[in-house]
Parts: structure tokens; C-alpha cells; sequence
């Protein structure tokens, strides 16, 4: 305890300072990207629509307008200034069901993340850190989940734990972890015979401390690249789930729902298909974006270059 | 390199296990027991319930059916269909020859246009094809492709009638199939136009498939190529006064493009198994839509089957590829 007090006031200000200096250096390896700018900004643009869905959106998504089913984008010809981006076969405002459907999808990405991440962080750093038997036994357990398509094996888990957005979510995250698990094995292996990691440990610090405080935050940065990474790919797979009919069930305004749900009109109403998917495509995008500007302003290998 | 490849295939052992045991638990794990998730909501009898465990072996010790699972699997039993009656691994045969083509059509599109895009996007770096291919290839790699297969369908098929909306061939046309491959087929034994009906039904689907490989090896092919590009040995075989051409088609391309042939390769293992959304989309009669008509009518049996012999094959890609890494890239050996 006596060790852990908190530092006096003089020395906080410089540690925030010096916080502040690294975010800036941050931002300026980060924005030499353009596109990395602009996906951040789209991705900024969509939080902010899911957040503020209700105000935002025209129309309640799940209401049906049944005089007005199939509607048209408002500028076609029979289009109605009312639905925006037309309505779908039963009479949903698209643009409304579009904006929440911006909720669905961030939040699955974010949660499909949050676990993933967490749990192949863990199992990662036990495995780079205690090598052996351990590191034997989560490694070969990665394999056998790396063996199954991603998309095939998150379906037959949908089918055990039945359908749905929080089962696909389980599934998808299940499927993704082993990045998490790998690059972070890689990362504490390379850094674990350092000499702060050998000082820290002469210093009597315990194995929890070593692996979580003193390596694992020197392995950050590759981390965060899979991040991003990941929380593109969780919004396909879970769209992909959705599209498949063993994700989000309807009337869910989930983009990959909606999809499936206008597959029998592609040929009649052009707006129902193409909507939905470009939302998917945009949001994916932008994400990829910024994973990218990621990549380039935390590796130090093109940094120096 | 005889170690070597014994060590690898040593490590498929564990592997193996873990997968067949995959497979094996998860019909078991299904909420009741299969035969009542088979039934559904009609319900049975349990007279007819008692015959059907029996008759499955679902009432065997666990261990006793997870053994008698893996002999079967050794000596080509992967089970029978609960619903069309007739043996996984046959169904497997038949529409896997359909899932291979398209991959392999796939692939070659996506490596064709992927590896000399990823070239000279590196060569000409910062120019306004390099910027442009690349924008692509990040439009292409963040595609869900289920909603990419439907605005072509809307497109070519729809409003250009160029190509056909699904399957393999049009009905009109019949003939034995030898290989199994629909364009090798119609080539050889098909009557007259079989072979155009053959590849205007193969363009979509394999565009879609490939989009994403091709995305992956463009930039992969780019970012490997500008890490050599910057080596020494190009710089010298600069200095010495090689022609550009020389220096980067010998030099720099065969080193750059050992990571390159292995994310062809992993990317192949999973596509001849991934295919499943375009299956789905184009209404291909291969795996992947097999698998997916399995698991919606509960055909539990060639679920459990099929995940068994996808992750064989995924298995055994990524085994070959491996060992064509150790080939082109003695370093790995000697570790």
C-alpha cells in the first residue's frame, strides 16, 4: 500500500502535460492520413446518429404506413417528399429504420470487441508470458477455432444458442478472439526479456503486475490496429448473420436484417436492397479508414521512415 | 526439411482431435436432445423417439459415440442425412467439384488483377493509380459482399440481361459430368453454346468471391513490395546499373512475393470453405449451401459432418501452404 500512494500535486501536471504531447504527436502522424481524417470524422457523424436516433429519425422505424408500402426515394417519380428514401414493402420509413439500424451496428461492434478483446488479451498474455504447457494448450485451442471458417463456425454456434442479435454477438466475438489471443502472444513474448521487464521483476513486482502492468501496455499498440480491425469485420458478420436470417430477427432495423428482408424486391424496388448495404458499406469503410491511419501513426517502423 | 514437415503434420494431431471433437459435442449440446431438435414442433411419439436415439446412438455413452465417431470418420463414414437419407461424405463429393471452381475462378481473378495492381500501386507510390487502386481495394476489402452480389444481379441481370440470376447451367442443356467442373464438362462432352451458358453463369459469382481476395493481395502485394523496394540488395542491384524493369521483375518481386503466396494460399483454404454467402446469394449448388440448407432444416447429422470435412480441408490448405513457405523460404526451416 504504502508504495501505491498517489504523487504529489507538482509532479501531476507534467504527467498530464507529457499525456497531452503524446496525444498531439498522435494527431499529427495520425492526420498525414487524409482518408484516416475523413473516416474518422464519418465515424464520428454515425455516433453521433445513433445517439441521437429518436430526434433524428422522421418516423418511428417499426411504424407502418400502409397506404404508402414500396414508396419510392422522394425523388423518383412517385416518390413522396414524406419518406426520404422511400418506404419498404410494408411502409417503414427506410431512412428512419436506416438511422437506428446505425445503433445495432456500433453497438454489436463495440461489444463484439469488448469481448473478444478482453478474453484474447488474457489468454494471450497467459500464454506469452508463462510459455509451456499453457502457452501449449490456449495455442492449440486458437487453432482448432482458426480451423473453422469464421462465418461458418459462427452459424453453427447461432444454431445451438438459437437466433438472435445477442447469440450472433456471442458467436462473432467467440470467432475473432484468436487474433486478439495471437498478436498479443507475439507482442509479451518479445518483450518479456527486456530489461525493465527483468529490473521490474528484481524488484519483487508479482506475475499478475509483470503481465498486465508492466508488459502488456508496452504491447498496445498492434492491439488497437486488431481493434479497429475487428470492429469492422464484427459489423459484416453480424450484417452477414442477419442477411442469413440467424442474426437480428425482423422487424429489427438491423442493416443485414433489412437486406434479407428485401431480397424478394431486388428486382422491383431498387431502394430496399440498395440502402441498407450502403449503410454497411459507409460504416465498414469509414472504420477500415481509420484503422489504417491507426496502423501508419502507431507503428514506429514507417514512423521513422 | 524432413523434420520440419514432420513437426507440422505432428501438430495436426491435437488439431484433429480438437476439431472432430468440435463437431462431435455440438449436436449435443443442442437444447433437448437431436432427435426431438429434429422433429421440431410436430413432436413424436416417444415410442418413435426410443427408436430414433436407438437408432442414432444418441442413448450410447458419450465417449463410446464420440469414438465410434472418429473410427467412422477413419474409415470414410462421416453419418448419413437424417433428411435425403444418403451418406455426408457423397453429398460432400458431389457438390464440392462446384465450390472448388468457383474458388479456384475466384482466385485466379482476384490474383490476376490483385498482384500487378499491388506491383505498380508500389512502383509508382503516391502516384494517382496508386491512389486510386488503393481506394479501391479499401471499397473492395470493406464490401459486404452479400449486398455487392445483389447489386450485380440487380445490374447485369436485371436491367443488362447479360448474365444469368443463379445456378450453374441452364436446364436445357444435359450431359455427363466427368470432372465435375461445369466449364471443363461443357467443353468436353456438352452440346454447342453449354460452355458459353457455363462461364456467363460463373462471371458474377466469381467477381463477388473475389473481391475481397483480391482487395487483400492488392495491398499485401503493395505494402510487401515497398518494404523490399527499400532493402539494400535492390539498392545495390540499382547501383550497379540493372535496368528498373530487371530490378524490380527479379530482384525485388521474389522476395516480395513469399507473403503474398501465403495470404493467396490461406485465403484459398478459406474460400473453398467461406463460400457461403455467395452460394447463397447465386443459389450455387456447392458447400456452403449445403451447409446452410442443413442447418435450416436441422440436418444435424450433416452439419456435424460437413464442419468436419471443412475443417479437414481448411487443414490441410494451410498445411501446403506452410510447407510451400518452408520451400520458397529456407529461413523458416531451419528454426
Amino acid at each position: 500500500m504504502t508504495n501505491e500512494v498517489s504523487p504529489p500535486v507538482p509532479l501531476a501536471a507534467p504527467k498530464s502535460a507529457g499525456r497531452m504531447a503524446r496525444l498531439s504527436e498522435f494527431w499529427f502522424y495520425f492526420s498525414v492520413n487524409k482518408g484516416a481524417v475523413i473516416g474518422f470524422g464519418v465515424l464520428v457523424f454515425l455516433m453521433l446518429v445513433a445517439i441521437f436516433a429518436p430526434v433524428l429519425a422522421p418516423h418511428a422505424p417499426y411504424q407502418q404506413y400502409r397506404e404508402a408500402l414500396l414508396t419510392p426515394p422522394s425523388w423518383q417519380t412517385g416518390g413522396n417528399s414524406m419518406f426520404l428514401l422511400g418506404t419498404d414493402a410494408v411502409g417503414r420509413d427506410l431512412l428512419s429504420r436506416l438511422i437506428y439500424g446505425a445503433r445495432f451496428s456500433l453497438f454489436i461492434g463495440l461489444i463484439v470487441v469488448t469481448i473478444s478483446m478482453v478474453t484474447g488479451v488474457i489468454l494471450g498474455v497467459l500464454a506469452g508470458y508463462f510459455r509451456g504447457w499453457v502457452d501449449a494448450l490456449i495455442m492449440r485451442i486458437m487453432d482448432i477455432i482458426l480451423a473453422f471458417p469464421p462465418l461458418l463456425l459462427a452459424l453453427v454456434l447461432v444454431a445451438i444458442l438459437g437466433p438472435g442479435l445477442f447469440n450472433a454477438m456471442i458467436a462473432i466475438a467467440l470467432v475473432l478472439q484468436p487474433h486478439f489471443a495471437r498478436l498479443t502472444r507475439a507482442a509479451v513474448m518479445s518483450e518479456k526479456n527486456r530489461e525493465y521487464v527483468v529490473a521490474s521483476k528484481l524488484a519483487g513486482a508479482g506475475h499478475l503486475r509483470l503481465m498486465f502492468k508492466t508488459i502488456l501496455p508496452n504491447c498496445l499498440a498492434p492491439l488497437i490496429v486488431q481493434g479497429t480491425l475487428s470492429f469492422s469485420n464484427a459489423i459484416l458478420e453480424a450484417a452477414a448473420l442477419g442477411f442469413l436470417g440467424m442474426g437480428a430477427q425482423p422487424p429489427t432495423p438491423e442493416w443485414g436484417t433489412m437486406l434479407a428482408e428485401a431480397r424478394e424486391f431486388i428486382l422491383r424496388a431498387w431502394w430496399v436492397v440498395t440502402f441498407p448495404g450502403l449503410a454497411i458499406l459507409i460504416t465498414v469503410l469509414a472504420i477500415n479508414l481509420v484503422g489504417d491511419g491507426l496502423r501508419d501513426a502507431l507503428d514506429p517502423k514507417l514512423k521513422r521512415s | 526439411m524432413f523434420r520440419y514437415i514432420a513437426s507440422r503434420v505432428l501438430l495436426l494431431i491435437p488439431t484433429f482431435i480438437g476439431i472432430s471433437f468440435i463437431a462431435f459435442i455440438f449436436i449435443r449440446l443442442l437444447p433437448g436432445d437431436p432427435v426431438i431438435a429434429l422433429a421440431g414442433e410436430r413432436g413424436m411419439t416417444p415410442e418413435r423417439h426410443q427408436l430414433l436415439m436407438e437408432q442414432f446412438g444418441f442413448n450410447r455413452p458419450i465417449w463410446e459415440q464420440y469414438f465410434s465417431f472418429v473410427w467412422n470418420i477413419f474409415h470414410g463414414d462421416f453419418g448419413t442425412s437424417i433428411a435425403s437419407k444418403r451418406a455426408v461424405l457423397t453429398d460432400f463429393l458431389t457438390l464440392f467439384p462446384a465450390t472448388l471452381e468457383l474458388s479456384i475462378c475466384a482466385m485466379l481473378f482476384a490474383t490476376i488483377i490483385g498482384i500487378p495492381a499491388g506491383i505498380f500501386a508500389a512502383v509508382k507510390r503516391g502516384s494517382v493509380f496508386d491512389q486510386l487502386s488503393m481506394g479501391i481495394a479499401l471499397v473492395g476489402y470493406s464490401m459486404p459482399i452479400f449486398w455487392w452480389g445483389i447489386l450485380l444481379i440487380i445490374l447485369f441481370a436485371g436491367i443488362l440481361h447479360w448474365t444469368p440470376v443463379s445456378g450453374r447451367m441452364d436446364l436445357i442443356y444435359f450431359f455427363k459430368p466427368t470432372t465435375g467442373f461445369m466449364l471443363i464438362d461443357s467443353l468436353i462432352s456438352g452440346p454447342k453454346g453449354a460452355f458459353k451458358s457455363a462461364f456467363s453463369h460463373l462471371v458474377l459469382p466469381t467477381i463477388v468471391l473475389g473481391t475481397i481476395p483480391l482487395a487483400v493481395i492488392a495491398r499485401q502485394t503493395r505494402s510487401a513490395m515497398l518494404e523490399v523496394l527499400g532493402e539494400d540488395y535492390v539498392r545495390t542491384a540499382r547501383a550497379k546499373g540493372l535496368a528498373p524493369r530487371r530490378v524490380i521483375g527479379v530482384h525485388a518481386l521474389r522476395n516480395a512475393m513469399i507473403p503474398v503466396i501465403t495470404t493467396i494460399g490461406l485465403q484459398m483454404g478459406l474460400l473453398m470453405a467461406g463460400a457461403i454467402l455467395t452460394e447463397t446469394i447465386f443459389s450455387w449448388p456447392g458447400i456452403g449451401k449445403w451447409m446452410i440448407d442443413a442447418i435450416a432444416k436441422r440436418d444435424y447429422v450433416v452439419v456435424q459432418g460437413g464442419l468436419m470435412l471443412v475443417a479437414l480441408i481448411v487443414m490441410t490448405v494451410n498445411l501446403i501452404v506452410d510447407l510451400l513457405y518452408a520451400v520458397v523460404n529456407p529461413r523458416i526451416r531451419v528454426k
